[in-house]
């Protein structure tokens, strides 16, 4: 039987345990009492049901992952004695043969006469344990439901077993929150290990030349490539700053206009049009800077007799500024909104204007608050993918100047993994060392930043 | 002397005074242009989308008389289907075209002159004769699909009068097409393939229904596996968790996961689906994974905030009634914090729909023809289909971009709409 086949069974189980526990209750109770009942009906038919499914379910995932040891180790034993004299790895690669002879793939040798036996077993022994799997699960499950009926009684707890294991459920489901973090720590962090086996990580993070194309043979020039990340880092840092160029001054001008100026009608508008420019997909940016913006910037430069490449780091900058602009206006905007009146009011007393007001009292009270939204923008600019895949340069290049192309960590990401790919090369391997580098810093700067405007925000509470 | 001084203060406060009511309008016309310069682009954004996209809603084709003959279709006349689909109907097509230029005779020219129409345009008669078996031998008035270089030219985005060496059409083909116009022979007509077919190298073959088929099973699968989870989180850790240090390592924990750059989650959806798991490359399903991981914290997040708004004479009032605690959370604080849990949901999705970076790292990048009919068909999704026509070289294809651009643009559109309808309609002030 096959697996979703027999979850259809257990979940029918688990409804006829339901249907079955809430009718013995509703009998019970109406031959005895009502109100000697602990538990309302449903909760009694709910227990059955969970009796009944959980452990079946159990025992379901149980014989999933065990069940490909158990068929491996059977089937590579019933192997002639000269085969299973082989090494370990080459085990392996027969065993795969086995397997893709089974499903019918095309397999690398041509199948030998030990092959086909070995996967005819395979075969009977896949099919001996599908049927052991399938009779075990229901057997436990009707096994559990039997037992699970017979207590439905007036003075069972039913209610709180069920509130119980609702309860566990929800707590099984905020801890996926911090297995996804541990997941990504993981997942990122061994392949980066593997990568700094082949790569000494002095020369990753203070090398100077990046080049990760490794040559076919060995004799090639060039044949080791390099893997020094420090022009990634600078490309990163330049569009970065580039984007807080744009971004810091628009969306802190906004923020204070729409927060001190502006009457409320205007407001209403203006906030949430500003806001839509969050809203649009990083890779309609991306579009926008490689088509519109570049060709306009080079044409400018030419004009004035500049040499703009073509995917210059300032295009890149300026749209992703762009993008920013709504993440610094509102962070900034919530921040001096929490700035208390009675500060304004101390200042019109005595005799300020408005934009004395703001630049003397409102920015300085709020200013721990604006720095944590520009750390948090920064950390989305660093992160930020799409706009430089499309709008930045590949090659790597280690320059201040805004109107060279510079590649960045995010792009080298997405070339190593993009395209064909083997999985043990230093080329691939060092998408993942990248990962945690960009991982690492991005949570360093979220950090700090949360932890700034938390402690700002408790201040004028 | 202190008289003389009073009068002096009040002179150069009186002096100081129109500065600073000039420094005060300079700094208010400051923040409304910073204001109006991000509004500005905005403006500025929607009108080149516009511009570049709406002329992918018209495709060129041109009316030729064709003959369905037999000879080609069926000629052993045994209407049988799989002979039916595999005769040469780009032929039928060529033979048309070349009866309206008899005076075209070498092979060369021939070419040329068929390269005017697209593949598709026998494409379109199988499909006719596949509907009805019975045209065959007919002689039909049809409108055919032209390639996507005369397209370029008949909607005018690539000039006519420049040197023949500037543009993809020779100088030959120009003026068959001329005469064609001429004639009345050449239209512009509702581009349909681009709203139901799967992508395509040929500009004017490609389409979005595939990719909009993808997003909306790498959706599901967000939605199925995120909500509930979601839902179920914020419900722990905002009624049921005690404070102590583990529930604190969870909060941290969820804020910063929902500042992770999203292209790290791809690189989890690589290590761990798809090289641990084994799990299918470019598959909606594996793309649906990451999506909802990088979804749950914003989920979790606008949950927590509706069910914090729910007033706690309500729950009071549940306990009091003898509720145990998880009936008062399931009967009366859950409903209440529904419509703010959905819109926070909806907000989510919208921006699992224009993500494409994860997407890119588990293979969702690949060039695919068919439309998926399963979560683990090979697909890719509406972004990233924006992604891989914005790469191609051909110069149809940046209207297409656009239209693409576009069309996802209202999807997320009537998305955060549905989210403002559904916070307006059932928000309470307690």
């Amino acid at each position: 039987m096959a697996t979703s086949t027999l979850l259809i069974v257990v979940v029918g189980l688990a409804l006829l345990g339901y249907y079955a526990g809430r009718r013995r209750a509703v009998g019970a109770a109406v031959a005895a009492a009502p109100r000697s009942f602990h538990s309302l009906p449903g909760y009694h038919g709910g227990y059955v049901a969970l009796w009944c499914a959980l452990p079946a379910l159990a025992l379901l995932a149980l014989w999933q992952v065990l069940e490909p040891v158990w068929l491996r180790s059977a089937v590579l034993n019933s192997l002639p004695e000269t085969m299973r004299a082989l090494p370990e790895a080459e085990l392996g690669l027969v065993y795969n043969d086995v397997r893709n002879l089974v499903e019918g793939n095309i397999i690398a040798r041509a199948p030998s006469a030990e092959l086909r036996a070995a996967a005819e077993r395979y075969v009977e022994l896949r099919a001996e344990s599908r049927r052991l799997a399938a009779g075990a699960v229901v057997v436990l499950g009707i096994a559990f439901l039997a037992w699970s009926y017979r207590r439905v009684r007036p003075q069972f707890r039913a209610r709180n077993r069920v509130e119980k294991a609702i309860e566990v459920l929800l707590i099984g489901a905020s801890c996926v929150a911090i297995l996804t973090t541990i997941g990504i720590f993981l997942s990122v962090f061994v392949e980066a290990l593997r990568f700094f086996q082949q790569v000494s990580p002095l020369d990753f993070l203070f090398g100077l030349s990046w080049s990760p194309q490794t040559a076919i043979r060995e004799d090639q020039i060039g044949a080791s490539g390099a893997f020094g990340a420090v022009p990634l880092f600078a490309g990163t840092l330049l569009i970065s700053a580039l984007a807080m160029l744009v971004a810091v001054p628009v969306g802190l001008m906004s923020a204070i206009y729409l927060s001190e100026y502006a009457n409320r009608r205007f407001r209403g508008y203006a906030k949430p049009m500003l806001e839509v420019l969050a809203g649009i997909p990083t890779v309609v940016y991306g579009y926008f800077a490689a088509l519109t913006v570049a060709p306009l910037l080079r044409g400018f430069g030419e004009r004035i007799g500049l040499d703009v490449a073509s995917e210059s780091a300032l295009g890149a900058g300026l749209v992703m500024g762009i993008m920013i602009i709504p993440f610094v206006s509102s962070l900034s905007d919530d921040v001096i909104t929490a700035v208390p009146q009675a500060l304004r009011d101390g200042s019109y007393g005595l005799g300020a204007t408005r934009s004395e007001t703001i630049r003397n009292v409102v920015l300085p009270a709020a200013l721990p608050g604006i720095v944590g939204a520009v750390l948090l923008a920064v950390s989305r600019a660093i992160g930020e993918t799409m706009i430089v895949v499309m709008a930045a340069g590949l090659a790597a290049n280690l320059t201040a100047n805004p109107f060279e192309a510079v590649t960045t960590v995010t792009v080298q990401i997405v070339m190593l993994l993009t395209g064909d790919q083997e999985f043990d090369s230093a080329k691939t391997l060092a998408a993942f060392a990248l990962g945690l580098v960009l991982f690492l810093v991005t949570l360093g700067l979220n950090v700090v930043a949360l932890h700034v405007v938390r402690h700002y925000r408790e201040q004028y509470e | 002397m202190s008289d003389l001084s009073a009068r002096s203060v009040k002179e150069v406060v009186a002096r100081g005074i129109a500065r600073r009511y000039r420094n005060e309008h300079i700094f208010r016309a400051l923040g409304l242009t910073a204001l109006f310069a991000g509004l500005g682009f905005l403006a500025f954004f929607f009108y080149t989308l516009i511009a570049n996209g709406y002329t992918a809603l018209a495709q060129t084709r041109i009316r030729l008389d064709v003959e369905l003959a037999a000879a080609v279709i069926d000629p052993e006349g045994t209407r049988d289907p799989a002979a039916l689909r595999a005769a040469d109907y780009q032929r039928l097509a060529r033979d048309a075209l070349n009866e309206l230029f008899p005076e075209v005779t070498s092979r060369a020219d021939r070419r040329s002159l068929y390269a005017l129409l697209s593949q598709g345009a026998g494409l379109e008669l199988q499909q006719l004769v596949a509907a009805d078996p019975s045209v065959i031998g007919e002689t039909r008035t049809l409108w055919l699909l032209a390639d996507d270089d005369v397209d370029v030219l008949v909607k005018g985005h690539s000039p006519r009068d420049v040197p023949e060496s500037d543009r993809r059409i020779d100088d030959a083909q120009l003026a068959w097409l001329t005469a064609l116009e001429e004639q009345g022979r050449v239209d512009l007509q509702f581009n349909r393939y681009f709203f139901t077919r799967g992508d395509s190298r040929d500009p004017e073959l490609a389409g979005i229904w595939g990719a909009t088929v993808g997003s909306f099973f790498m959706l599901l699968v967000t939605l199925a596996l995120s909500f509930p989870l979601g839902v179920a989180t914020a419900i722990y850790l905002e009624e049921f968790a005690p404070r102590n240090r583990w529930t604190d390592l969870i909060e941290v924990n969820i804020n910063n996961l929902a500042a992770v750059p999203s292209i790290v989650f791809g690189l989890l959806g690589l290590a761990l689906f798809i090289n641990a798991f084994g799990l299918p490359r470019s598959a909606p399903l594996v793309g649906g994974l990451v999506l909802s991981l990088m979804t749950l914290p914003v989920i979790i997040i606008a949950s927590r905030a509706a069910l914090t708004a729910v007033p706690p004479s309500i729950r009071e009032a549940a306990l009091g009634l003898g509720a145990s605690k998880m009936q008062m959370v399931l009967h009366h604080v859950l409903p209440l914090a529904m419509p703010g849990m959905l819109t926070g949901t909806i907000i989510g999705m919208a921006r699992a729909l224009g993500e494409s970076a994860p997407l890119l790292m588990i293979g969702m990048v690949a060039f695919i023809v068919d439309v998926p009919d399963s979560p683990l068909a090979p697909a890719t999704a509406l972004p990233v289909q924006v992604y891989l026509w914005a790469d191609s070289p051909e110069r149809a294809f940046v209207e297409r971009t656009s239209a693409a651009i576009v069309v996802l643009l209202v999807f997320l559109l009537v998305m955060n709409a549905a989210a403002i309808l559904l916070r307006k309609r059932f928000e309470r002030r307690y």
